[in-house]
């Protein structure tokens, strides 16, 4: 057992993936002999040598479509995009044939590729490095958006999204990278995709939050504790296809929903969640759902960047209103 | 080559057959055989090409994209494949899909709105059609590379048009296939038209061919209404490129006789008598007139041709147009491998609230 950050989980599952499995290759910016700009790919060069370890032109959709290439033809690329600005490119790639080759091609080819990247604000960054653009690719079928909150989830989810048959979206929160360490074993051990993680325990209010705003809902849960509310955490971890029954049956135990997303509110991944809930759990609400998001504003230069992020504050004084609803 | 050298952008047009049908070379350098086969498959594309038209214009199949005129780009180059190579098309290829296997039912289907016509029960490994115009080029640079890889002498063949060389999802690609050496054939169809765009609007470059120089590929220019030419420059890019020495990008130059789809009235933009003269250099008639005048083709051969290829394009239209729908399920059953636990109420709702496919 060892103790790991998010980002040297990241690269241990990359390990593993590629020495378990020889059709697992990466290619991406930066990512040979200088390991990526945040490591992530670091000595995976050195160990599994230049072919499977691609430094990729600077061409981001140029990476995706070759990933969709080699996918078809059986290999199992991890595409890097080095930082979660410059991933709109692949767009085209992810959208228009990623997420829909099996279905046009009913089955006869597929593809299981991994778009990973460093997303997310908070590690004073210039334009362009800080966008959350999860919910863009949410809404897309066919995809899968994976988005892990630990080094232990980062190394079984992206195992799992490594190992999975369909085109995966693994979004990194960069705040994440060397914020703490966490013991990881090293096993190969996968987690499963396509399900929340019941983080925290709690009867009075769900919190539902996803990449780094996990960590603030859990920061924000050990100080209500000394008021006496109970806060129940789930992470989401996969956007899409998203398990909402953990989401709902926990919403039904606690009759109270706050959602916690670092993107912008409108249109994010949480009215999805609360649309859901509307749906199908209203009658089990004791206050009206609410939602704690960053504004729906251009990510600010990093001067404003902590007020832009949903914070700890925000959290908490989001769980007192929906107590006090009750 | 050093880093200071100069390339030479001077590309050499290829061409073995005149307008007329006359030689240009002292020996034929493709056998007989195959150009009498050549001529077959051409007719058996322009057949089917004709009939397409006849049932989308009937209300029995949907937009459509004609080849008609370019038959020898697709001939020509996809006899030069081995099956186990992987085609990458554009969505004006089934010449070249034909001749790789993909039946004229499939075709049917795919333009008819059925997903089941891409699920070739030939050429397994060829790609389905791709309408974003470009986006395939590096399909088929990701697909060569992963034969490289496996050190598999496979090659990837792939296609795009005139206009589709503006874009630059083809230059990426482009640029990755020569740093990569990869084992791909790009060839450009350059009909002369995007749409109703002409390829002077789409590119200052005299040639379309060129732009493999500053990806550091070589670059051929080929007279596209040549079967024997497109099929001889394509057939030396595929056993070069499965020797491991790299990508080939070829220019295809033919004419687009047609309208660009179904949907397209080409009247509008384009002068009647371009049309006329491009019908003299068209593909099927110069190389008959080889034929003939080598004594390799007759009348009776002509005859007989036609009448196989009908009642082939016959049977292919009674296949498609008996065809079941599918359930309004199976827009759920190939989206995963496996269906998301989430989706399955909506399947459900599909299935409770199917209005039933049809063809129209
Ligand atoms: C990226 C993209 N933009 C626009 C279109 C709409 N469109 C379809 S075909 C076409 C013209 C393509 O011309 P060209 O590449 O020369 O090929 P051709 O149809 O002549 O074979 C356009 C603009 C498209 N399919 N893809």
């Amino acid at each position: 057992m060892t103790e790991l950050n998010l980002v040297e989980a990241v690269n241990a599952a990359l390990s593993c993936g590629m020495s378990r499995d020889d059709s697992v290759l990466l290619l991406g910016e930066d990512i040979g002999a200088n390991g990526g700009v945040f490591r992530a790919t670091n000595g995976l060069q050195a160990r599994f040598g230049r072919e499977r370890v691609i430094d990729a032109p600077l061409a981001e959709g140029g990476i995706a479509g070759v990933a969709v290439g080699m996918a078809a033809m059986g290999l199992r690329p991890v595409a890097e995009i080095q930082f979660t600005g410059f991933i709109y490119p692949t767009f085209d790639q992810m959208i228009n044939h990623a997420s829909r080759l099996r279905n046009r091609t009913r089955g006869r080819l597929s593809c299981p590729m991994v778009l990973r990247s460093p997303y997310g604000a908070g590690i004073h960054a210039p334009e362009h490095h800080s966008e959350s653009p999860e919910a863009l690719f949410a809404h897309i079928p066919g995809l899968r958006v994976v988005i892990p909150s630990t080094p232990a989830r980062a190394y079984g989810l992206l195992l799992a999204a490594m190992r999975d048959p369909d085109p995966v979206v693994f979004l990194e929160p960069t705040r994440l990278y060397r914020l703490f360490k966490q013991e990881v074993v090293d096993d190969g051990e996968a987690l499963p995709l396509d399900a929340c993680f019941m983080t925290r325990e709690g009867l009075d209010v769900t919190v539902v939050a996803w990449g780094a705003m996990v960590r603030e809902a859990m920061l924000a849960a050990e100080t209500l504790e000394g008021e006496g509310v109970e806060v129940e955490i789930i992470d989401v971890a996969t956007l899409k296809p998203c398990d909402f029954d953990t989401i709902l049956r926990s919403v039904e135990k606690t009759g109270r929903c706050v959602i916690v997303q670092e993107a912008p509110r409108s249109n994010g991944f949480g009215a999805e969640i609360a649309a859901e809930i509307g749906e199908r759990a209203l009658y089990s609400l004791q206050a009206p759902i609410c939602r704690v998001a960053a504004y729906d504003v251009v990510v600010p230069l990093y001067r404003l960047e902590r007020d832009y992020i949903p914070s700890v504050e925000r959290i908490i004084g989001a769980i007192r209103g929906v107590m006090e609803g009750a | 080559m050093g880093l200071h050298e100069s390339m030479d952008t001077q590309i050499e047009l290829v061409q073995y057959l005149s307008v007329e049908g006359a030689l240009l070379v002292p020996n034929a350098p493709v056998e007989d055989e195959k150009l009498v086969a050549f001529y077959e498959a051409m007719t058996r594309g322009r057949l089917f090409d004709g009939k397409a038209i006849a049932l989308q214009r009937t209300g029995q199949l949907g937009t459509f994209a004609s080849a008609l005129g370019q038959e020898a780009v697709g001939v020509g180059v996809a006899s030069a494949m081995e099956p186990r190579d992987v085609l990458v098309p554009s969505y004006r290829d089934h010449c070249a899909q034909f001749t790789r296997g993909m039946s004229m039912t499939e075709c049917l289907l795919y333009w008819g709105g059925d997903e089941r016509g891409s699920d070739f029960q030939q050429c397994r490994s060829d790609f389905p059609n791709c309408v974003p115009v470009a986006t395939q080029i590096s399909h088929a640079v990701g697909a060569a590379y992963a034969f490289k890889l496996r050190r598999e002498e496979r090659v990837a063949v792939t296609f795009i048009g005139d206009g589709g060389t503006a874009n630059g999802a083809f230059y990426e690609a482009l640029n990755i296939a020569g740093v990569w050496n990869a084992p791909v054939i790009i060839v450009i169809n350059n009909n002369g038209w995007a749409i109703s765009t002409p390829r002077s609007l789409e590119c200052a470059a005299p040639t379309l061919a060129q732009k493999g120089v500053a990806a550091g590929i070589e670059c051929r220019q080929v007279d596209g209404n040549d079967v024997a030419a497109m099929h001889d420059v394509a057939r030396r890019a595929i056993a070069k490129a499965r020797a491991g020495e790299g990508p080939t990008l070829i220019e295809a130059l033919t004419y687009r006789l047609g309208d660009h789809t179904t949907a397209d009235d080409a009247t509008r933009y384009r002068d009647a008598d371009l049309v006329r003269r491009a019908w003299t250099r068209e593909p099927i008639a110069r190389l008959r007139a080889y034929l003939l005048g080598k004594g390799l083709w007759s009348k009776e051969r002509e005859a007989l041709l036609l009448k196989r290829c009908g009642e082939e394009v016959e049977n292919a239209v009674a296949a498609y147009l008996a065809t079941p729908p599918q359930n309004a399920t199976a827009m759920f059953d190939w989206l995963y491998e496996t269906l998301p636990i989430s989706l399955r109420s909506q399947r459900d709702a599909a299935r409770r609230y199917s209005a039933g496919g049809s063809h129209d």
